[in-house]
C-alpha cells in the first residue's frame, strides 16, 4: 500500500481587516486558487500582530507565517502598516539569526481590489514554503500531542 | 467554561459542494465547550435566524460560532441575531468557510479539513470573548462635499434640502466642473449649462450650503460623525466679499497671453480672471504664475480700475477647520494625458484633439463663438475622423485597462450635431465595440448612423500622419471588410480615456479611504453598498468611483447623499467596543503606547494604588478614551510590560487562534 507522505506546509496568514482580508475574500468572490494550507487569521490592522504571535506559531509547529497589510500610506489606521513594518523588520532578521529561513516569515501588502495579488501572493509563499520543508528550529515538541 | 454553538451553514451550494458540511458540524460537535452543532441551507434566512435564536435559548449558549461566509459580509446580521435572543452581541465569531475555502478549493477533502481547522480556531477564540458593550458619540450634524463638479452640486443640494448644512470645497475658482465645459448631454441633447447653471446658483442661494472655492482639503482628522477638516482657502489675490464679478480688471489686464485653462488652452485669457460668465461665485481670480504685478511689483492696473477695492495684492493662504458628521468624495475625473500617443500625432498637429477640446470648439461660450473650425488655420472641416478607445480598454502599461464607459455616446452626439450643423461634413468614427447600454442610448446611436449618416467603421487608427497641405492622413484597417483605409481629414477627435482626478490620491491617504490600482475610490461593496467607502463617515459621488456618465452621476449622488442624510439624522453614533483597554495594575506608565497611538486616544491618570504595609502609592497609568480609539492595536504591540490590549482581538484570543490554527 502506498502512503502519502507528501509534506503539507502549515502555513498562518494574518491580514488586516480593511485591506488583505478584504483582498482575501475578493480572492474567494474571483475563485482564484490558492493552497488550503493557508489558514488565515482576522486582525484589525497589521500593526496588531504581535511578534509573539509569529513566534508562537513557529513554536505550535507552523512552517512559514505571512502578514499582510495595507499598502504603505493607505492604512485604514494611517500608519499602522509603518510599525508592522519596522517590527517585522526587526523580527525577522532576528529569526534569520535563530536559523529560521528568512524565506519561512514575509510581509506583504495587498489592497481590497488585488484579490488576484493575494491569491498569487499565497501560491507563491506555499511554494517556497513546501521546498523548504518542514520548520524543526523553534517547534515545542512539549506542544505536540501524540 | 462557555456554553458554545456551532451553526454551519450550506450558503445553498455555494460552501455546500464544496465543504462536506456535515463532517465539520460532527467534528466541531466534539471541540470543548461546544454543546450542540448543527448545520443548516441558508443560516442567514429568516429560518436558520430563528434556527440560531432558538438554540441559544434551549441550551443556554454563552457563545456562538457561524461557520459561513465572509465576517465582512454577515457579521453585523449574525450580531443583530444573537443579541435578539439575548446573547451579548460580541459573544459571535465567524469562520469563513466560503470566500476562503468554498470558493478557492476544488479538492473536497482538503476543504472540508480547511474549513474544520477554521471553525476550531474560531470556537477557540470565542471561548475567550468577552461581552462588550458598545458606547456612544454624537454627531455634528453637518455635511462636508470634497469637489463642486454635478456630483458634488447634486449632492450638496439634496443633503442641504433635507435640512442639514453641507460645505462645498472646490480647488477650481468655480463650482460646475467638468459639466461647465461641456455644450450639449447625450441622448437628449439639451444644453449642459441650461441643466447645470441653475444647480450651481441653487447650491450659491441655499442657506445651508456654503461653498469654499478655489480651496482644498489639507489635513483631516477624527471618525465618522466627528471629523475634524482644516480648509485651505488660496489666495486669489482677490476679496470676494467685495468683488461684484463686473469683470472690468478681467477687461483692462495687460497680461492677455495666459493659456485659458477652461477651454483647454484653445485661447487665451487674462492674468486676472472670471472662468467663465456663469461662474459661481463669480469673482475674479488673480493667476499668480502670469501676474506682473505679482512677480515683479509693477503694474497693479486691476487694482486701479477695480471700483469696488477688491484687489488685494498681500493676500496669503488661509486655513479653515471645520467639524463635519460625514463627507463625500467628489472628485471627478480627468482626459489621460495623449504624451503616450504619438501615433495619433497629438502633440505634432493642432488639429487633432481631444473631444473634450472639441466640445469647447462646439460651445457657443467656447474659442469660437459655436462655429466648427480647425484650430490651426480656422477653415471649416470638411471630413472628421473620431478615434474611439485612445487609452481605454488597453492591456499594455500605456493605458487604461478598463473602459472609460462615456465615449461612446459623446462620439455618436458629436458626430451627429456636426452631421446636423455641417451637412457638408463626412464624418467616421473608428471604434472597437459600441457600448450603448443606457436608456434611450442605443437608439440614440442608431440615429447617429441611420439618420444622420455618420460612418461608423469597426477597426482602429494606425496612424494619424500630418501632410504639408495641412490635412491629415489617417490610416486605419476596416475589421469586417478587412481593408485597409486611407482617409484624408481636415480635423481628427481622439477619446481620450479618463482617469481620477490628480487630487483623489493624496485625498485618499488623508480620509484612509481606499482605491483601487487605477487610483478609483473602492465601495464599500461593490453590489450592496456602492456608494459608501470602507471607511465610516466616507461617502462617494460621481466619476471619483468609477466612469459615469451625467444621468448616473446624478443618481449616484443622490443616493450618497441619502447615505449621508441617514448618518446625519441619527443623534448619536453606536461607537466599535473593540477598543483598546489598559490593565492598571500591569502599566507602568512609560507612555510608548501613547507614542503610537494615531489618534491621541491615551492619556495618563495618576492613580491610587494599595501599596505593601496599608499604604497607597501614587502610580501613573495609561487610560484609554475609547470614543476617540479606533481599535488599530498599535499600542497593543508596543506595552513592553503587555498591560495594553484590545477588546476583540486580545492577545490570548489571538494566540488562541493560533494555536487552534498550528495544531
Amino acid at each position: 500500500m502506498q502512503v502519502n507522505t507528501e509534506f503539507r506546509p502549515k502555513i498562518v496568514a494574518f491580514c488586516c481587516n480593511w485591506c488583505s482580508y478584504a483582498g482575501a475574500d475578493l480572492a474567494g468572490t474571483n475563485r482564484l486558487q490558492y493552497p488550503a494550507d493557508v489558514k488565515i487569521i482576522r486582525v484589525p490592522c497589521s500593526c496588531r500582530v504581535n511578534p509573539l504571535f509569529i513566534l508562537r506559531a513557529f513554536q505550535r509547529g507552523a512552517d512559514g507565517v505571512i502578514l499582510c497589510g495595507c499598502h504603505p500610506g493607505d492604512c485604514h489606521y494611517t500608519t499602522g502598516n509603518y510599525y508592522a513594518r519596522r517590527r517585522m523588520t526587526l523580527l525577522f532578521s532576528m529569526l534569520d539569526f535563530l536559523g529560521i529561513e528568512k524565506e519561512r516569515t514575509r510581509v506583504e501588502w495587498v489592497s481590497a481590489a488585488e484579490g488576484a495579488k493575494f491569491a498569487a501572493t499565497m501560491n507563491e509563499f506555499v511554494e517556497t514554503v513546501t521546498k523548504l520543508g518542514e520548520n524543526k528550529r523553534l517547534e515545542d515538541l512539549r506542544c505536540k500531542k501524540s | 467554561m462557555q456554553r458554545i454553538g456551532v451553526f454551519v451553514c450550506h450558503c445553498g451550494t455555494n460552501i455546500a459542494a464544496t465543504v462536506d458540511v456535515r463532517a465539520v458540524a460532527e467534528a466541531l460537535q466534539h471541540e470543548p465547550g461546544v454543546v450542540i452543532s448543527t448545520e443548516y441551507q441558508y443560516m442567514c434566512s429568516e429560518a436558520g435566524q430563528n434556527l440560531i435564536k432558538d438554540a441559544i435559548r434551549d441550551h443556554a449558549l454563552t457563545g456562538i460560532v457561524i461557520c459561513s461566509c465572509s465576517p465582512r459580509m454577515h457579521e453585523a446580521t449574525f450580531r443583530k441575531t444573537a443579541a435578539a435572543a439575548g446573547l451579548n452581541p460580541y459573544m459571535v465569531e465567524i469562520a469563513n468557510i466560503r470566500e476562503q475555502v468554498s470558493w478557492i478549493h476544488k479538492d473536497i477533502p482538503a476543504a472540508t479539513e480547511k474549513a474544520i481547522v477554521l471553525g476550531r480556531a474560531a470556537i477557540a477564540k470565542v471561548h475567550l470573548n468577552a461581552p462588550l458593550k458598545a458606547g456612544e458619540s454624537p454627531v455634528v450634524k453637518r455635511a462636508l462635499v470634497i469637489g463642486g463638479g454635478i456630483a458634488g452640486i447634486q449632492t450638496a443640494l439634496d443633503i442641504a434640502d433635507a435640512g442639514f448644512e453641507v460645505d462645498i470645497v472646490e480647488k477650481e475658482p468655480t463650482i460646475g466642473g467638468k459639466m461647465t465645459q461641456l455644450d450639449k448631454t447625450f441622448p437628449t441633447l439639451d444644453c449642459a449649462a441650461c441643466i447645470l447653471t441653475p444647480k450651481m446658483v441653487d447650491c450659491a442661494q441655499h442657506e445651508k450650503i456654503n461653498i469654499y472655492s478655489y480651496s482644498e482639503v489639507s489635513e483631516v482628522k477624527g471618525f465618522v460623525g466627528n471629523f475634524r477638516v482644516t480648509i485651505k482657502k488660496k489666495a486669489r489675490y482677490v476679496d470676494e466679499l467685495k468683488c461684484t464679478g463686473c469683470g472690468l480688471c478681467t477687461e483692462k489686464c495687460p497680461q492677455k497671453k495666459v493659456p485659458n485653462a477652461f477651454n483647454l488652452g484653445l485661447d487665451n485669457r487674462r492674468a486676472v480672471y472670471i472662468p467663465f460668465a456663469q461662474a459661481v461665485p463669480k469673482v475674479a481670480t488673480i493667476d499668480a504664475d502670469y501676474c506682473t504685478m505679482l512677480k515683479t511689483g509693477k503694474c497693479g492696473v486691476c487694482a486701479k480700475v477695480c471700483t469696488a477695492g477688491a484687489i488685494d495684492y498681500q493676500q496669503k493662504d488661509t486655513f479653515v477647520e471645520r467639524e463635519y458628521g460625514a463627507i463625500v468624495v467628489a472628485t471627478g475625473f480627468n482626459p489621460i494625458k495623449l504624451d503616450a500617443y504619438e501615433e495619433y500625432a497629438y502633440s505634432q498637429s493642432k488639429d487633432v484633439i481631444t473631444s473634450l477640446e472639441l466640445e469647447r470648439l462646439m460651445n457657443a461660450a467656447g474659442p469660437n463663438g459655436g462655429t466648427l473650425l480647425r484650430p490651426s488655420d480656422k477653415t471649416h472641416p470638411h471630413t472628421i475622423v473620431f478615434v474611439q478607445c485612445v487609452g481605454s480598454r488597453c492591456d499594455d502599461s500605456k493605458g487604461k485597462s478598463y473602459c472609460s464607459k462615456i465615449c461612446c455616446m459623446y462620439t455618436a452626439k458629436h458626430a451627429m450635431l456636426i452631421r446636423e450643423k455641417y451637412p457638408d461634413t463626412e464624418v467616421y468614427v473608428f471604434y472597437i465595440d459600441v457600448r450603448t447600454p443606457g436608456k434611450n442610448f442605443d437608439e440614440f446611436y442608431r440615429r447617429a448612423v441611420e439618420e444622420y449618416g455618420v460612418h461608423y467603421i469597426k477597426g482602429m487608427v494606425g496612424k494619424v500622419l500630418p501632410e504639408p497641405d495641412g490635412t491629415l492622413t489617417v490610416r486605419a484597417s476596416d475589421l469586417l471588410s478587412n481593408e485597409q483605409l486611407r482617409i484624408k481629414a481636415d480635423l481628427v477627435v481622439l477619446a481620450a480615456a479618463i482617469e481620477p482626478d490628480k487630487s483623489a490620491r493624496p485625498l485618499a491617504t488623508m480620509l484612509t479611504a481606499s482605491m483601487d490600482t487605477n487610483d478609483f475610490f473602492t465601495e464599500a461593496h461593490p453590489k450592496l453598498r456602492p456608494v459608501e467607502s470602507p471607511t465610516a463617515g466616507i461617502f462617494l459621488s460621481g466619476a471619483c468611483q468609477g466612469p459615469k456618465d451625467i444621468p448616473e452621476t446624478v443618481s449616484q449622488a443622490g443616493a450618497a447623499a441619502a447615505k449621508v442624510i441617514g448618518l446625519l439624522a441619527k443623534d448619536k453614533l453606536t461607537c466599535n467596543p473593540c477598543v483598546a483597554k489598559s490593565d492598571e495594575l500591569l502599566c507602568n506608565g512609560c507612555s510608548s503606547c501613547e507614542k503610537v497611538c494615531p489618534y491621541g486616544a491615551i492619556t495618563y491618570v495618576d492613580k491610587e494604588f494599595r501599596g505593601p504595609n496599608r499604604t497607597t502609592l501614587l502610580r501613573r497609568v495609561a487610560s484609554v478614551n475609547e470614543a476617540v480609539c479606533q481599535g488599530c492595536g498599535a499600542c497593543t504591540v508596543a506595552c513592553p510590560s503587555g498591560a495594553m490590549d484590545l477588546k476583540g482581538f486580545t492577545n490570548s484570543q489571538i494566540m488562541a487562534e493560533v494555536d487552534a490554527i498550528c495544531k
